[in-house]
C-alpha cells in the first residue's frame, strides 16, 4: 500500500473517530477561549498594543490547544493498544505518524478558525482585509506546531509522566514556530499589512526539515 | 483459508533485554509451516515477548529471526501481509463500530472490496447481527470474538495468539479450538501462548515450555505436546493452590 493511501485511511479514521467523540475538539475550543478572554482582561490593551501584542498571545494560546490536543494523540492508541495493530499492518510507519500530523493539523486549523473571530472583536483588530495573508502564516504555524507535536507526543506516550514529558518536549523545540509566526503574524496585522516572506520561508524550512525528520525515523518513534 | 501458505518460522540466538532485565536468552528455534505451537511457561518467562518478536512489534536485542515460503526467505516487509495476531489487549477502536474496526483494518492491509470482507469476517465470529454497534458496548467475550476477526482477517500464514482464549466462554473455547483445528490444517502457521488446560490446546502439534527467557522443553515437531502442557498445567495449578 502506498505511503499516500495509508496515510489517507489513518486520518479518515482519526477524523471519524474526533468527529463521533467531539471530546478533544469542545475541550480544546473551550479552554483556548478561556485563555485568549482571560488574555484581554488581564492586558485590557488599547489598539495599538493589541496589533504589537496580540499576534504573541494569539500564538501562545495555539500553542495551549497544541499540547493539550495533541498528547491525545497517541494515548488514545493505548487504550486497547492499537497502536501495535497499526504496526503489524503491512504499510509505511511513517503513515502512521503522517495520518496523525494530518488530523491533528486539520483540529488545529478548526480550532484556530473558531478562535479568530473572538481575537478580532476582543483586541479590536480588523482581520477580515488580512484575512488570505493571516491563513497562510496559520497554515505554516500549524504545519510546524502539528508535526513536531504528533512526533513529541508519539515519544511521551511511551514514558512514564507522559502527561508532564509532553509540554516539556514540545514548548522548546516550538519555540522557533513561535517566533517566526508571531513576527510573521504582527507584519501582517500591521498597518499597512506586510507579509514577511523571511519568517514565512523560516516557518517554511522548518516545517520541511521536521517532516523529512519524521519521515526518517518514524519507524524507530514508534517502536516499544 | 489462507491466502498465503503457512510460513516456516527460524530463530536464531534470540535474546530481548529490557534495561537490565533479560526477557528472552538464547532462542534457537525452527517452527515448520503449518506447525501449530503452544508457549507454555510461567507469567514473565518470555512467551509474550517472543511473539511480538515474531509479529516484528519489537527487535531482538541480539540474535534474528527469518520467515520462509517453502524454500525461500521472506523479506520482513512482505511477511508483514501475512501475519495475524490477537493480542492481550484486543487491539480495536472503541468509537469504531465492529464492521467500521475491520473495514479499516482491510483496508490497512490492502484487502480487495474491505466492506464485504468485513461482513464475511463478522459472520463465523456470531458478530453480524451486532455489525454496527460500537465496539465500546461490546462484552469482553465479543471484544475478544472480534479481535479474532481481525486477525484473520487477510486470511494468515502466521497466527500469533497471546493467550487469544481469555475472556471467552467455554462455548466460545470451543469455537476457537475449532477454529484453530482449521486453520492449522490449511497450513497456516499457528504459534500461540497459553495458560493452564483450556480447549486451545487441543489443536496443538508442538509445545514449548519457557523459563526465565529460556528454552527449558520442547516436544519437537514429531514428538507429543501433552506432557508438556499437562507438566505446565499442573505447576501453574500447584502454585496457584499454594498461594
Amino acid at each position: 500500500m502506498t505511503l499516500a493511501r495509508a496515510t489517507g485511511v489513518i486520518l479518515a479514521k482519526e477524523l471519524r473517530t474526533e468527529f463521533r467523540s467531539r471530546e478533544l475538539l469542545g475541550t480544546t475550543v473551550v479552554f483556548v477561549l478561556i485563555v485568549i478572554v482571560l488574555f484581554s482582561f488581564t492586558f485590557n490593551p488599547t489598539s495599538t498594543e493589541s496589533r504589537r501584542f496580540g499576534p504573541g498571545l494569539l500564538w501562545l494560546a495555539f500553542l495551549f490547544a497544541g499540547s493539550l490536543m495533541l498528547q491525545s494523540s497517541f494515548l488514545r492508541e493505548q487504550t486497547n493498544d492499537t497502536l501495535a495493530a497499526l504496526r503489524l499492518a503491512p504499510i509505511d510507519p511513517f503513515s502512521i505518524l503522517a495520518g496523525k500530523m494530518a488530523a491533528n493539523f486539520l483540529f488545529l486549523l478548526l480550532v484556530e478558525v473558531i478562535l479568530l473571530p473572538v481575537f478580532a472583536v476582543l483586541y479590536n483588530i480588523a482581520i477580515l482585509p488580512v484575512l488570505g495573508q493571516l491563513l497562510l502564516v496559520l497554515t505554516l504555524g500549524t504545519i510546524g506546531l502539528a508535526a513536531t507535536g504528533t512526533v513529541f507526543s508519539a515519544v511521551a506516550a511511551q514514558a512514564r509522566l507522559r502527561e508532564l514529558l509532553l509540554p516539556l518536549l514540545l514548548l522548546p523545540v516550538l519555540a522557533p514556530v513561535l517566533i517566526a509566526s508571531t513576527e510573521a503574524t504582527i507584519g501582517v496585522l500591521r498597518d499597512p499589512a506586510e507579509l514577511s516572506l523571511v519568517w514565512l520561508t523560516f516557518l517554511a524550512c522548518f516545517d520541511v526539515v521536521f517532516l523529512t525528520a519524521a519521515w526518517m525515523v518514524g519507524e524507530y518513534l514508534l517502536e516499544e | 483459508m489462507p491466502a498465503s501458505a503457512g510460513l516456516k518460522l527460524q530463530f536464531s540466538e534470540v535474546e530481548k533485554r529490557y534495561g537490565m532485565r533479560l526477557a528472552l536468552r538464547g532462542i534457537n528455534i525452527t517452527i515448520a509451516a503449518g506447525e501449530c505451537v503452544a508457549l507454555v511457561g510461567h507469567n514473565g518467562s518470555g512467551k509474550t515477548t517472543l511473539l511480538k518478536i515474531a509479529a516484528q512489534l519489537t527487535r531482538p536485542s541480539r540474535g534474528k529471526i527469518a520467515f520462509y515460503s517453502g524454500e525461500n526467505l521472506v523479506s520482513l516487509e512482505e511477511v508483514k501481509s501475512q501475519v495475524g495476531m490477537v493480542g492481550h489487549h484486543t487491539l480495536l477502536y472503541e468509537e469504531l463500530t465492529a464492521e467500521e474496526n475491520l473495514i479499516f483494518f482491510a483496508k490497512l492491509f490492502g484487502l480487495a472490496d474491505p466492506a464485504q470482507k468485513a461482513r464475511q469476517a463478522l459472520e463465523p465470529v456470531g458478530l453480524a447481527s451486532r455489525a454496527s454497534d460500537l465496539v465500546r458496548t461490546f462484552s469482553r467475550g465479543m471484544r475478544q470474538r472480534l479481535s479474532i476477526a481481525r486477525a484473520l482477517l487477510a486470511s494468515p500464514g502466521l497466527l500469533l495468539l497471546d493467550e487469544a482464549g481469555t475472556g471467552l466462554d467455554p462455548e466460545g473455547q470451543q469455537w476457537l479450538a475449532a477454529s484453530i483445528r482449521r486453520l492449522r490444517d490449511s497450513g497456516c502457521t499457528i504459534l500461540m501462548s497459553t495458560h493452564g488446560r483450556n480447549e486451545t490446546q487441543t489443536a496443538v502439534t508442538r509445545a514449548i515450555r519457557l523459563e526465565a527467557g529460556k528454552i527449558t522443553h520442547d516436544s519437537g515437531a514429531a514428538g507429543d505436546p501433552k506432557k508438556i502442557l499437562v507438566m505446565a498445567a499442573v505447576r501453574e495449578n500447584g502454585e496457584e493452590g499454594e498461594a
